[in-house]
């Protein structure tokens, strides 16, 4: 596997990303997947900020970014276009964050998965709207606090559920669905090639821990999403023509008091509130047949 | 040459047609719907070789024609109304992104109250994107029209996206003799495009990044010299027209009847047809008035108004639409233009939503800008309703 990956850097260095940040980390990962063959929309938010300070760009492959809620769309009228004119062998990649693709460009996605394009989605999910500086977006979990769930006298972070977008696109009959970790890198980069030797719409879900917007050192990124994992607070699965296979099934579960407590955005949480969260994760860990 | 009596919608899908566009993503909305129908048809009878996107919503829909005039092909869309102000955000950011996508607007009214029908408030509001904006007054130039939009768009001087106008119903549902040229001639006039991709793999850029204040408005100082070079293009695209088939349209504006003319009116769109007919009986009665037909309403034709307007004591003004607090939308843009010639401008905002704008009221326009040659009004600005 090692071997088979494309030295060369096509998401260059000396970009404008925090420290430590697992948004570039996945892309940059999805990039020596999927090689220079590819044509990517991205969806205003952190990767694209950072990685487009006019005149400079970290980007080695054809790239546009066109508004916020509008990455499937472009990629949509890219590929149609690509099609159209009879050029082969590229592939269409959308990038947006869990923002962009959870709420503003939900809409987009669900039409351009419907539609059928062949390109790929990539969502990278550090749980909040943290260009604009860390406002709970429908991604966001459970309990966790953001600038606009405060934690205060009468509320305590956000109080609904993480919304599970892969589902959602599973649901619309996507030929290939998988969540990955930017600290499982051959995972997600497998099931990044899928996704590309797939043809039609495939959707990949990374998480992406983010050092400022969930309160962590920056040294700590992989370890927050490793325990992520390990804990069953992010499930690594994909789903081929309907099918559910979980990828990397941690061999005893680690608590979620674990990867909850390495964190700011989840510290104002009792013993009870982790309790119910714990609950919860054991509850999808066996939907899903994690163990 | 084939004449073939024709509803507007069915003649802009046979502009889309001849013009040969390549990709066509769009959303049902009345009174546009009909032209992605007759497309759909056109495509599965094997008549038109191009790739319809039924998108999800018309923001998809101009998000789709970015991404397909990126790549270099030939787009088209078309919406109306609720439509086109979903689209907004997008449709700035088609023109910031020198994009040749040509939209056919067919002008309806925006809700609430909801309303169907005839009104130009929708293309009117898209005023400050950066689209250059045509009207229509006959199905004949909507389907010469969108053919012209085409070649102005892609001409390297401009490249911008062009959004024309047929008003809801008044154009878009009413048949009307329409002439047809043949194929190869449309191909003599409008050669297939041949841009370069903007992404290619080979030749990766960035597109549409960050800019710093002192780098960003150089780009949008380009937008508008290039709608100065599309005050060029218009009219050439007009006369080149002409030379090939017979009709043109004066370029971005119209003077109709200005011999010896003291006062005339200034409008857009299907109403035009009303106003001719009420010259023509005033000046049989030997009242002194003409017409001015606003074509091209971006660019603005400042300077050609000004020319067409030298004699004349009163200009007035007929916008179906409205800038609240301030007036009609076209009737702004005339005073401004005007500021140099001692003109008094009059507007009047009528056929709001469909309401006729019937013979006797563009009579009752003229006879207010008539008596305003020698007294003022009270107001500058009267609503017909």
């Amino acid at each position: 596997m090692r071997e088979e990956l494309v030295e060369e850097e096509l998401f260059a260095p000396g970009h404008r990303a925090c420290a430590g940040c697992g948004a570039t980390l996945a892309v940059r990962l999805a990039l020596k997947a999927l090689g220079k063959n590819v044509i990517v929309a991205n969806a205003t938010g952190c990767v694209e900020v950072i990685s487009t300070p006019y005149p400079e760009t970290a980007w080695r492959v054809p790239w546009i970014h066109a508004a916020f809620e509008n990455a499937a769309a472009v990629a949509s009228g890219v590929e149609a276009a690509l099609k159209s004119l009879g050029r082969r062998g590229v592939k269409v990649v959308a990038i947006a964050g869990d923002g962009g693709t959870a709420d503003i460009g939900l809409q987009a996605l669900s039409g351009a998965v419907e539609r059928g394009h062949d390109f790929i989605y990539i969502c990278y999910d550090n749980e909040a709207y943290m260009n604009t500086g860390i406002q709970r977006s429908s991604a966001t979990p459970f309990g966790a606090w953001t600038t606009t769930t405060p934690v205060g006298r009468v509320k305590r972070g956000k109080d609904r559920p993480k919304k599970d977008v892969p589902a959602i696109i599973a649901a619309h009959g996507a030929p290939y669905v998988a969540t990955a970790s930017v600290a499982y890198p051959i995972d997600l980069i497998k099931k990044l090639r899928k996704a590309a030797a797939t043809e039609g719409p495939t959707y990949i879900h990374i998480h992406c821990p983010c050092p400022p917007g969930w309160r962590f050192d920056s040294d700590k990124m992989i370890e927050v999403a490793r325990l992520a994992v390990l804990s069953g607070a992010w499930i690594l699965y994909e789903i081929k023509n309907g099918r559910l296979n979980v990828t990397i099934k941690p061999p005893k579960r680690r608590p979620v008091s674990d990867y909850l407590k390495m964190q700011g955005r989840f510290k104002h949480l009792t013993d009870a509130e982790i309790a119910e969260i714990q609950r919860t994760v054991d509850e999808r860990c066996r939907h899903l047949g994690v163990g | 040459m084939v004449a073939r009596v024709m509803s507007g919608n069915e003649v802009v899908a046979y502009g889309v047609k001849l013009s040969r566009a390549e990709i066509v993503p769009s959303y049902p909305i009345t009174p546009q719907t009909t032209i992605v129908e007759q497309i759909a048809e056109f495509i599965a009878n094997g008549e038109m070789r191009a790739e319809l996107m039924r998108v999800e919503s018309e923001y998809a829909a101009m998000g789709a024609c970015i991404g397909a005039s990126l790549m270099g092909a030939r787009t088209f869309t078309a919406t109306s109304s609720q439509g086109l102000a979903f689209m907004h955000e997008l449709t700035h950011w088609a023109a910031g992104s020198r994009l040749p996508i040509v939209m056919a607007v067919v002008n309806r009214a925006m809700a609430p109250p909801w309303n169907i029908w005839a009104d130009q408030q929708d293309v009117l509001s898209q005023r400050d994107t950066g689209w250059l904006s045509l009207f229509c007054e006959t199905n004949q130039e909507v389907l010469d029209t969108c053919i012209q939009a085409f070649r102005i768009s892609e001409d390297r001087e401009v490249l911008l996206p062009v959004m024309f106008s047929l008003d809801g119903f008044m154009l878009s549902h009413t048949s009307e003799p329409v002439e047809l040229p043949k194929q190869g001639d449309v191909d003599g006039f409008l050669p297939e495009s041949r841009r370069p991709p903007l992404l290619d793999v080979d030749h990766p850029t960035t597109l549409f990044n960050v800019p710093v204040p002192e780098q960003y408005m150089e780009f949008r100082h380009w937008i508008e010299k290039s709608m100065d070079a599309a005050r060029r293009v218009i009219p050439k695209a007009d006369r080149e027209f002409k030379r090939r088939f017979g009709r043109g349209y004066r370029g971005m504006l119209e003077p109709y009847w200005l011999e010896g003319a003291e006062v005339a009116l200034l409008t857009a769109g299907s109403v035009c047809g009303t106003v001719r007919d009420v010259v023509e009986s005033l000046r049989k009665r030997g009242e002194k008035v003409g017409m001015i037909k606003l074509r091209s309403f971006r660019p603005f034709p400042s300077e050609e108004l000004r020319r067409a307007c030298e004699g004349l004591r009163v200009l007035g003004v007929a916008d179906r639409a409205c800038s609240f607090g301030m007036g009609g939308i076209i009737f702004s843009d005339v005073s401004a233009a005007l500021q140099p010639l001692n003109v008094r401008v009059l507007g009047f905002i009528a056929g709001l939503g469909g309401r006729d704008i019937t013979h006797r009221d563009i009579w009752r326009m003229f006879k207010r800008c008539i008596r305003a040659i020698e007294v003022t009004p009270a107001r500058a600005i009267e609503w017909f309703v």
